[in-house]
Order: C-alpha cells, then sequence, then structure tokens
C-alpha cells in the first residue's frame, strides 16, 4: 500500500481501541517472568555452551602475541578462538568499529577473544589466563583539545547572511556549552544465543531492535547467505539505540557455535556495555543567538563537534536549530572528530537531546537578556514552516499550545522571577522551562496477518523493546479488523516475518502500526474474494455487505492470509514532520552543598494520535527519566590518557533512580496528524529526554542565579558561585 | 572468577583458626562486596570460610553501658535497632544512608567495615593498581585519570582511594572500637584509627588484622548524647557512595565532634579539628582538613565538606 497523501477522515476517526488505554497484552509474561529473553531461550535450545569475552586493555594499537594455551587447557572450555585465529571480518555498513578478527586494537574493550565452556564460571575464569601483549600507538581522547586545535568547522547549511544579522544585533548571546557522553545502560545487557553448528545455517536469538538490518548484518560479517540466517529477537530488555545494530554478543556466539558444533550463548559483560558496545558522543557546543529588542530572532549560529572512530558519525547536536525556531539567518556547523574511544553511535533522540540541551539553554538566557518571559519568547519565536525552506511547512505543529497548557497546568506565571530568590530552610527553589522538539520519521513497514482457527495472527518483524509494540500492534489489528483485543494473536520480532520499520529513532510506533494496518486491509480483500462480496465491513467479530452477515471467524476453508508493506510516498519530504512538547521543572538546589534535586516535572507533548494513553505515557516518562540523568548525573568519564570510559558499571555511571524523580506528570495534546501515517500517529518514544535537561538547567539559575552551561550540573561546578556560609 | 573450596565455620574461634591453616581464605558474611570482587577477580581466595552461621547476630548491652554488636548483625537490623536510634541515632542513619535496601539485609556489620574501595581503576582489572598489585603502579595518579570521586587527605604517592563506607564513619565518630580473635583464639580490641591504615607505600595493607584475625563485635561506648547527623553529599539523591559525608555530635554547649567520609582511606577525624567545633566550619575544616593532597578533579571535596559542616551547623 502507498501512503501518497494526506490521510483524511477514516475509521481511526471513529475508533474503540485505536487511541484507548489498554494494559499491556505482554504484561503477564513480564511480570511473571515468563517472557522469552534472548540468553534464556532454554525453551527452543538444548545443550548450549557459554562464551564469555575478552577485551582489549589498550585503546590503540596491536596485537603482537596471543597465548591461549592454558586457556584452552582449563576445566570445562571447548574452545577458546582468539582474534588472531582469524581474519578480520568483514565490517557491515552498519558497523564502524569493527567486531572481531585480526591483529588491530581500535579501542579499549574491543573483543579479542571468546572462550566456550561448559558453565559461565568456566568460560570467565579461562579468559583471565589468556596471555596478550600488544604494541600501543598513542590516541587521541580528549575533546576539548580537538575543539581548541579545529579551525575549519564543516558547515552544513548556511542561510541568509549570519555574520551581518550577529552586526546588526541588537541583542545577542554568545557562549560555549559541553554534554557529555553517555551510555545506553539498559537494564538487559546485548546477548545472543547462536546455532551455527552445521557452519551453513544460522539461527540467532538475539536481543535486537532491528532485524532485518542485523540480518543483514550478520550476512555480511560472517559472509553467508541472509537466506541462511534466522534471527529471533521477541522481547528486548531495553535498548535505547544500543541495540540497533549487530554487536560482539551475537558474533563471538556464532563463532563459538560453529566452533564447537553446538549451540553458545553469550552476554556481554556489564563494563563492556560502556567500553564495548556503542555510547552517545559528548560535545562541544557554541551558540550563538541575535535578537531584535522585541524579542524577534534574527540568527542562529550554532557549532558542535562530537567524536567517533574514523567513518562515523558522531552526535549532531544542530540539527534541531535548523528547523525549530523561526529567524532568517542561520548556520549551523557539526564536526565530528576521529578518535579513539570506542564507537559513538546514535542513543535514544540522537543529536536532539545533546542538541536541545544545549539550545534551550540559550533560550532561557536570550529570555532573559530581552526582559521576556522564557515561555512567551519561545511563544514569540514559533514557526509554522521550516525556516530554512519556508516553503516547507509544519504538517501539525501546536508547540505553542503546548507551551501555554503546560504553563496553566505547572502554575508557571506565578513562579518567582528572580533568580536566586525564593528559599525554603537550605534549599533554593526555583523552576524552568523549555521546548522539546523531535523529528517525527516514518519508515516502510510490512506485515502478515492471518485468519486462522478463530483468531488473527499478526506477523511481522517488528520488535517491542520495552515500548508496547504488542499492545498498540493488536490494537491496530482489533480496530481495522472489528474484532476484540483477545481475538488477536501478536507475533513479532523473527526474521521469518515480513520486514518492518523495527525500533529507532522514534519511528517504530507510527510506521508499524501503519504497516500492519496495510496488512489487514490486504486480509479484508482476501475475504472479499472468498465471500465473493464488494467492500465489506468488518464489525463486531462480523463481515457485512448488503444483505450478507457472516461471523469473521466462521469463514470456511484454507487459511486466509493478507500480507502488504506500507510505503510512505515522497510528498512526506516537502512537507516537515515533527513531534513537540514543553517541559517544565521544578528543582530545590541545597544552598550549601549544591546538591540538585528535582522536585517536580511536567512534560506536554504534541505527537499526533496518541495510539495508547498507557504506553505512550510510560514512553514519555521514560525519556523524562534519562533528561533528569542526562542534567545530574549521567557522564561516561574518560580517561584522557589511556583512553577508555573509566566507570564502567551501574556504580560508576550514575542513572537517576527512583528517589530523583519524586513526581512527573505527562499531557497529551488532542492532536492527528493525516500527512503522517493512515492512523495520524507519530512517534513519542524520544521526544520525552529533549530539552528535559535545559528545564533543569533552567530551573537550577532560576533557584540560585547561577547559570550552568555544562552537563552533567553537579555540584562541584558551582560551589564557588554558591551564597556565603 | 577462579574456582574455589568453601567451607561453613561453628564459631568465630574455629573460623578464625581454619583462615589460617589456609592460607589465601578469605571469610564471606553477606557477599555483597567480596562475590563481585571474585568475579572480576580482584579478589582470588582458594578458599571461603562462610561466617553465617557462626552466631554474633545479635547487640547485646555491654557493662559501661554500651552496646556490642555482633559482626554479623545486617545493616538493615542495625539501622533499625530501637536502642542504636535512640542513644546513637547518627549510625542509624549513616546506615540508612548506605547502599539499597536489598543490599543493607544481606550486608553485615563486619563485611561493611571491610569493604574495599570503589576507585573505578581498582575496579578494573586492566588497569596498574598498587592496591590490587603491589608495586604495579597506580592508573588513578597518573594524567588523564578519573580522580573526581577519590581521597583528598591522608592518601599518598602511590595510592588516593577512599575507604567507600558510611557506616564506619558513624562508629569513628561515636569512638567506636573492633573487637576480634586470632587463630590463637586471643581476643583484642581496636579503635578505628588503629584498626585502619593508611596507604603510605602498602596500600594493599588495609588494616591491621593479622592472618586469620576474624572480627568479632563493633563495641559502642556508653551514649555521649547531643545532637547526631549524618549528612551525605551525593549527585543523585539515592544510591550513591558520598562526594563526602559528614557525621556531627554537637552537645547544647557547643562542643562536640565531626568525622568525614569520602575523602580518606579511612573515616577521617582529628581531636584537634574536634576542638574547632564551636568557632564553626572553616576553623574546623583547617585542621580537619590540613595537609590534604587533592587532585585537581577532587579539589572541590575541601569546599564541600567545610560547607557540608556549615550546613549541619546552621540552624536553619
Ligand atoms: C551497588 C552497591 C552500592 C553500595 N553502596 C554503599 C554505600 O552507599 N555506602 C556504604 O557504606 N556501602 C555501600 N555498599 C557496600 C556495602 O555496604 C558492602 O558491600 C557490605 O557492607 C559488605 O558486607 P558483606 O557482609 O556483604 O561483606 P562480604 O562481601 O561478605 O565481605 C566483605 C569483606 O569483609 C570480610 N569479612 C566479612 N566478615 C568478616 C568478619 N567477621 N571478620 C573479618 N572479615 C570479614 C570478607 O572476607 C571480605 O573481604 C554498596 C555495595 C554495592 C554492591
Ligand atoms: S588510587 Fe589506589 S586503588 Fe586506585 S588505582 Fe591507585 S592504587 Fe589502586
Amino acid at each position: 500500500m502507498d501512503f501518497n497523501q494526506s490521510a483524511d477522515e477514516n475509521l481511526f476517526d471513529r475508533a474503540r481501541i485505536i487511541g484507548k488505554p489498554h494494559k499491556r497484552i505482554d504484561g503477564a509474561l513480564k511480570v511473571t517472568g515468563t517472557a522469552p529473553y534472548a540468553y534464556e531461550r532454554n525453551d527452543v535450545v538444548e545443550n548450549h555452551l557459554v562464551g564469555y569475552p575478552l577485551g582489549a586493555s589498550i585503546a590503540k594499537g596491536r596485537i603482537t602475541r596471543m597465548d591461549a594455551a592454558a586457556a584452552r587447557n582449563a576445566e570445562g572450555v571447548a574452545a577458546v578462538i582468539t582474534a588472531l585465529d582469524i581474519d578480520e571480518l568483514p565490517r557491515a555498513d552498519s558497523n564502524v568499529a569493527k567486531l572481531f578478527g585480526g591483529d588491530l586494537v581500535e579501542h579499549y574493550h574491543q573483543a579479542i577473544a571468546v572462550v566456550v565452556a561448559e558453565t559461565l564460571e568456566q568460560a570467565r575464569a579461562a579468559t583471565s589466563l589468556i596471555e596478550v601483549e600488544y604494541e600501543e600507538t598513542p590516541g587521541e581522547f580528549d575533546l576539548d583539545d580537538a575543539w581548541k586545535r579545529l579551525q575549519d568547522r564543516d558547515v552544513i547549511n548556511e542561510v541568509g547572511d549570519v555574520d551581518a544579522a550577529f552586526e546588526r544585533a541588537e541583542v545577542s548571546i554568545d557562549e560555549i556549552y559541553h554534554t557529555a557522553s553517555q551510555s545506553h545502560a539498559m537494564m538487559e545487557p546485548h546477548a545472543s544465543i547462536a546455532d551455527w553448528c552445521d557452519g551453513k545455517h544460522l539461527t540467532l536469538w538475539t536481543s535486537n531492535q532491528m532485524i532485518a538490518w542485523s540480518k543483514k548484518a550478520l550476512a555480511t560479517t560472517l559472509e553467508l547467505d541472509e537466506a541462511d540466517i534466522r534471527l529471533e529477537s521477541p522481547f528486548v530488555g531495553g535498548g535505547f539505540g544500543g541495540k540497533l545494530w549487530l554487536r560482539a554478543d551475537a558474533v563471538l556466539a556464532a563463532l563459538g557455535s560453529r566452533e564447537t558444533g553446538r549451540p553458545v550463548k553469550v552476554a556481554l559483560p556489564r563494563p563492556f556495555i560502556f567500553n564495548n558496545a556503542t555510547h552517545r558522543s559528548g560535545t562541544v557546543q557554541r551558540l550563538r543567538i541575535a535578537a531584535n529588542k522585541d524579542g524577534r530572532i534574527t540568527a542562529f549560529d550554532h557549532s558542535a563537534i562530537s567524536h567517533t572512530l574514523p567513518g562515523g558519525s558522531g552526535e549532531d547536536a544542530v540539527n534541531q536549530t535548523r528547523c525549530f525556531y523561526a529567524g532568517e539567518n542561520r548556520r549551523v556547523a557539526h564536526h565530528a572528530i576521529d578518535m579513539n574511544l570506542p564507537e559513538a553511535a546514535d542513543m535514544r533522540a540522537p543529536g536532539e537531546a545533546s542538541g536541545l540541551a544545549v539550545l534551550e539553554i540559550a533560550m532561557d538566557e536570550m529570555a532573559e537578556k530581552l526582559g521576556l518571559d522564557p515561555v512567551e519568547f519561545r511563544i514569540l519565536n514559533d514557526t509554522q514552516v521550516n525556516p530554512e525552506e519556508p516553503h516547507k511547512r509544519y504538517s501539525d505543529r501546536h508547540f505553542v499550545e503546548c507551551l501555554q497548557k503546560g504553563s496553566e497546568a505547572f502554575g508557571w506565571r506565578e513562579r518567582n522571577k528572580v533568580p536566586g530568590s525564593r528559599r525554603e530552610g537550605q534549599w533554593l527553589i526555583g523552576q524552568g522551562v523549555a521546548g522539546a522538539y523531535r523529528g517525527a520519521i516514518t519508515m516502510d513497514s510490512g506485515a502478515r496477518v492471518r485468519l486462522s482457527q478463530g483468531k488473527l495472527v499478526v506477523e511481522t518483524d517488528m520488535t517491542d523493546i520495552g515500548t508496547g509494540s504488542y499492545t498498540i500492534i493488536a490494537q491496530t489489528v482489533a480496530e481495522t479488523m472489528g474484532v476484540t483485543m483477545d481475538e488477536v494473536e501478536v507475533r513479532l520480532g523473527n526474521s521469518a516475518y515480513p520486514v518492518s520499520s523495527g525500533s529507532g529513532g522514534q519511528f517504530g510506533a507510527a510506521s508499524s502500526t501503519a504497516g500492519v494496518y496495510a496488512a489487514c486491509l490486504a486480509l479484508q480483500e482476501e475475504i472479499g474474494k472468498r465471500l465473493s462480496i464488494e467492500s465489506p465491513r468488518f464489525e463486531n467479530g462480523r463481515v457485512v455487505s448488503g444483505d450478507q452477515d457472516l461471523g469473521l471467524f466462521e469463514i470456511e476453508g484454507e487459511e486466509l492470509v493478507g500480507e502488504d508493506t506500507l510505503h510512505f510516498g515522497d510528498f512526506q519530504d516537502e512537507i516537515e514532520l515533527g513531534t513537540f512538547g514543553a517541559h517544565f521543572v521544578e528543582v530545590a538546589v541545597n544552598a550549601y552543598t549544591g546538591e540538585t534535586r528535582l522536585r517536580r516535572m511536567l512534560s506536554v507533548c504534541d505527537a499526533g494520535r496518541i495510539l495508547n494513553p498507557i504506553t505512550a505515557r510510560s514512553q514519555v516518562l521514560g525519556g523524562m527519566v534519562m533528561s533528569i540523568g542526562a542534567a545530574l548525573s549521567e557522564s561516561l568519564s574518560i580517561d584522557t590518557a589511556r583512553g577508555f570510559f573509566a566507570n564502567h558499571d551501574l556504580a560508576g555511571y550514575e542513572i537517576a533512580v527512583h528517589a530523583d524523580i519524586p513526581e512527573q506528570e505527562v499531557i497529551f495534546l488532542d492532536t492527528l496528524d493525516g500527512a503522517s501515517t493512515p492512523l495520524k500517529a507519530k512517534g513519542v518514544g524520544e521526544l520525552g529526554i529533549c530539552g528535559g535537561a535545559a528545564a533543569v538547567a533552567n530551573a537550577m539559575y532560576n533557584a540560585t542565579g547561577i547559570r550552568l552551561r555544562d552537563y552533567p550540573l553537579t555540584l562541584d561546578r558551582m560551589l564557588d558561585r554558591l551564597p556565603a556560609i | 572468577m577462579k574456582a574455589f573450596s568453601f567451607e561453613r565455620a561453628i564459631d568465630a574461634a574455629q573460623a578464625a583458626k581454619r583462615a589460617f591453616e589456609m592460607p589465601g581464605s578469605k571469610f564471606i558474611a553477606g557477599g555483597t562486596n567480596l562475590l563481585d570482587l571474585m568475579k572480576h577477580e580482584i579478589e582470588v581466595p582458594p578458599h571461603l570460610i562462610d561466617v553465617t552461621h557462626i552466631g554474633l547476630d545479635e547487640i547485646t548491652a555491654t557493662d559501661d553501658g554500651g552496646l556490642r554488636i555482633g559482626a554479623l548483625v545486617s545493616n538493615t537490623a542495625l539501622g533499625a535497632d530501637e536502642r542504636i536510634r535512640r542513644d546513637y541515632p547518627v549510625l542509624s542513619r549513616a546506615l540508612f544512608a548506605g547502599a539499597s535496601s536489598q543490599l543493607r539485609n544481606k550486608a553485615s556489620t563486619g563485611g561493611n567495615l571491610l569493604q574495599r574501595t570503589r576507585c573505578p581503576y581498582f575496579f578494573d582489572p586492566k588497569m596498574p593498581c598498587n592496591k590490587r598489585e603491589p608495586g604495579a603502579g597506580c592508573a588513578a595518579l597518573d594524567e588523564g585519570a578519573d580522580t573526581r570521586q577519590l581521597g583528598v587527605i591522608g592518601t599518598s604517592d602511590h595510592c588516593i582511594a577512599t575507604h567507600p563506607s558510611d557506616m564506619a564513619v558513624a562508629l569513628r565518630v561515636l569512638d567506636a572500637e573492633v573487637e576480634t580473635i586470632d587463630p590463637e583464639g586471643r581476643t583484642r580490641r581496636l579503635t578505628l584509627d588503629e584498626f585502619y591504615l593508611l596507604p603510605d607505600d602498602t596500600p594493599e595493607v588495609e588494616n591491621a588484622l593479622s592472618p586469620g584475625e576474624i572480627i568479632t563485635a563493633v563495641v559502642l561506648p556508653a551514649p555521649v548524647g547531643g545532637t547526631q547527623r549524618y549528612f551525605k553529599v551525593r549527585d543523585r539523591a539515592s544510591y550513591a557512595f558520598a562526594l563526602v559525608s559528614v557525621a556531627l555530635i554537637e552537645q547544647e554547649n557547643g562542643e562536640g565532634r565531626v568525622a568525614l567520609g569520602g575523602v580518606a582511606p579511612r573515616p577521617w577525624r582529628r581531636d584537634d579539628a574536634d576542638a574547632e567545633l564551636a568557632n564553626g566550619a572553616t576553623a574546623v575544616m583547617a585542621k580537619l582538613l590540613d595537609g590534604a593532597r587533592p587532585t585537581p578533579d577532587n579539589a572541590y571535596k575541601l569546599v564541600l565538606a567545610e560547607r557540608t559542616l556549615a550546613a549541619l551547623l546552621a540552624k536553619e
């Protein structure tokens, strides 16, 4: 099915099930511990061995010698495969760092061996018996150094005359900001069981967001035909972008299985999540904004750098600055610096999370300089067109309503306007606001729906990474086919099923439900043919046409199957599709110690039709929590001489815990975006993390009068500016 | 984790004797620290002696009006004990500021005292660390290292790690003593300053225990009254080790005692600093942190310690 123009009024506008709060249909499996996660697929895999990886202990250089004799002789060990035993495996397009093989070391904790043994304990113990010698070469690890050196910043785009606009500017700011490198730190580590016993057919039970991409990457890496690979990833214990790619767990498990002729499972040990897998790069950003005295922005000039291994793209923090606010003159530049840290790649709202963390502080600074309320200042500079390409209109943008509704619900008007002047005991209290923007990408998505033995079975390689895909897909089928939720069975995350959008870039929910809708229509057509009826209606479990009225599950004959892929048409390139939001935050900052504690946070979101308010709310809440972590504590600390992330466990890398998020609220605007999908829905999975950190920074400024521009906003950055004791 | 043998001791004297007979062996209580370290092969004991069945899980009154806390009393039970909460509130507060409830349920009094540092380089077996491997060097002292959490005083050119326990800071301010029994059956009592050794050029030697010697109890002297508080400063609101912590006992006449956590290889207290309490936080810290040698990344701890004490002393 082609989606070539905006959706008109359709069945979803009269929805019974879509848009209603349904509990997760897979909830019981999760709370009873019976959801089949990759590492525990004892239901399908017998007689497996366990693999444990060894990571490189240098950041850059070559391995000159490896001696695995002792490991091979250790108790229970079935095989040891070292990087020197095999040539470097071909890299898939989606992999920047190499995954295994050869003597080259590109980053700390790169996998350089796997030990396969009867038990985890045996495999783990034997890895430390492997002797490794290296020839180290110096590397680049310090982004600030790179920033100082950097002369030629790649200008991505310039519109108007930015330099002239700054010369003429009545009010302007020009500041430098830092965001920290961050880890996805998902609960479930990367984990896989591989069965490649015959060296030809590979079955991989894994934890991955993108089945088709990873199958392709596996084929390249292991030099196999895609037809000989099967991937299953029905449940994923969090991904946040860290599981978009094929990673070392899958490759090592496969190699181990081929070597031993038995299935092998490998989970990345927790420290590997930080230094072996991918992360979000830190950034250094310079942001200039110019405005007239009346508060209208005349120019933006935003440049940023981030780090990447050679060949990667880093964290593009300037993208949202191109389109979020009005202003005739604008210039953005992003430079990805080659550095020898582990692979930087996508993490929840790649680019926007870091970019808005900075842009939205700068907007607060401008508002203050202009003497305007930060909410009013943002409203004044709203745009309904992409300011770089004004012929492109936003399909549906209600950013102003987000700000207004949020102000109302939060009580923004009553806030204290003089920074540093509201005190409760030892605590300084402040409130802050920030805007949120995240693109609304759509991706072609396929599905198959089968009318089978009293139920509708939907199959798609779409994944559920904790987001609620199972539930919204069941809702889509139930709505379209006129049945109840429990008459629908959803099967996901299997490469035997039609290729979907997968989960990433907050495109999954909108795209995959559209694909399922297309498959339902295909099935309806098959049913019409079987019954020889014209344009049947599907209502209350019945197929109705003219005076025909038959129970859907009473149709006789062979199983009926509808399969289709929804293709999103080019018309979407000529409009701007986005999601919008506003965050309101209240913090308390200890006047003595500088400890900052969130008191409450409200986010108002405009993201088209909300397919399921329960699961959507969870997504936004999760994004908000991550933005609190990003604001206050999350930071991969780089050892700038040795070149690795030193705090590589969950005690040292501090994500927000319950005590950090005492009160959160989400409001969804009742909006529809027909240009996005037939369901008029857009994603919300990443909107919550966009801008939230800046709302905290702005609230801290309001509390203390101290402007922090470097994340995380820890107390050591402001102790010298807190009230005297 | 290396393979190890395992036995269960029936009483403290026997445990000490067995530990002496099995060189390199370790006692295991709650296992919340030792097990993690064994998984990373930071600790590689060939033999474990389980001490969870040796009794010593009660808090009893001493003749001089204090309390004797068995080495196997859990952190949860200790923090919740009515006598502790009434007469030694700083200890209860310190305990509940530490770790998480699941961990506190398992963690023992003896194990808590002997938990190892959280220096990130100590925790990464691939990094040079004098504490893990004497003579290997100290990655934390090398250029470019991450030292934000590490120590500012009592450290040495060989190690700048801190002792991470909250409980021990409160015990220090309460003048508690550690009671032990050795393989010969001899018992002794050590103050915390006697018990914890500074790193100097042997950072691997962290305490005064002799081979096989086991902690049987912690003894609290009679209650000293006063207002007792524990202020733990950290980046997130819970489940984090202290950047700096302050245990304070303040008497009505302005006298009192102060101990610091998060800054040194042991709970940090000095009599001459206590004597300055009536003169305010700055005066106390001038003495208490005299001789500090911070890194550029952790110099903030000096300011923070002073401000944290000021927060406790402020009447607001
Ligand atoms: C994620 C995490 C967060 C934490 N956060 C904090 C925190 O914020 N504050 C804090 O203070 N602590 C914190 N802890 C540490 C925790 O308090 C300790 O792990 C715990 O107290 C250790 O007690 P245990 O009984 O489990 O010791 P074990 O792990 O069993 O043993 C620790 C050591 O003590 C030795 N030992 C045990 N008993 C005796 C004895 N009777 N005599 C001689 N030696 C003995 C063992 O041989 C071993 O060397 C945290 C731990 C974790 C894992
Ligand atoms: S500071 Fe101490 S514990 Fe840390 S690396 Fe140096 S020697 Fe090891």
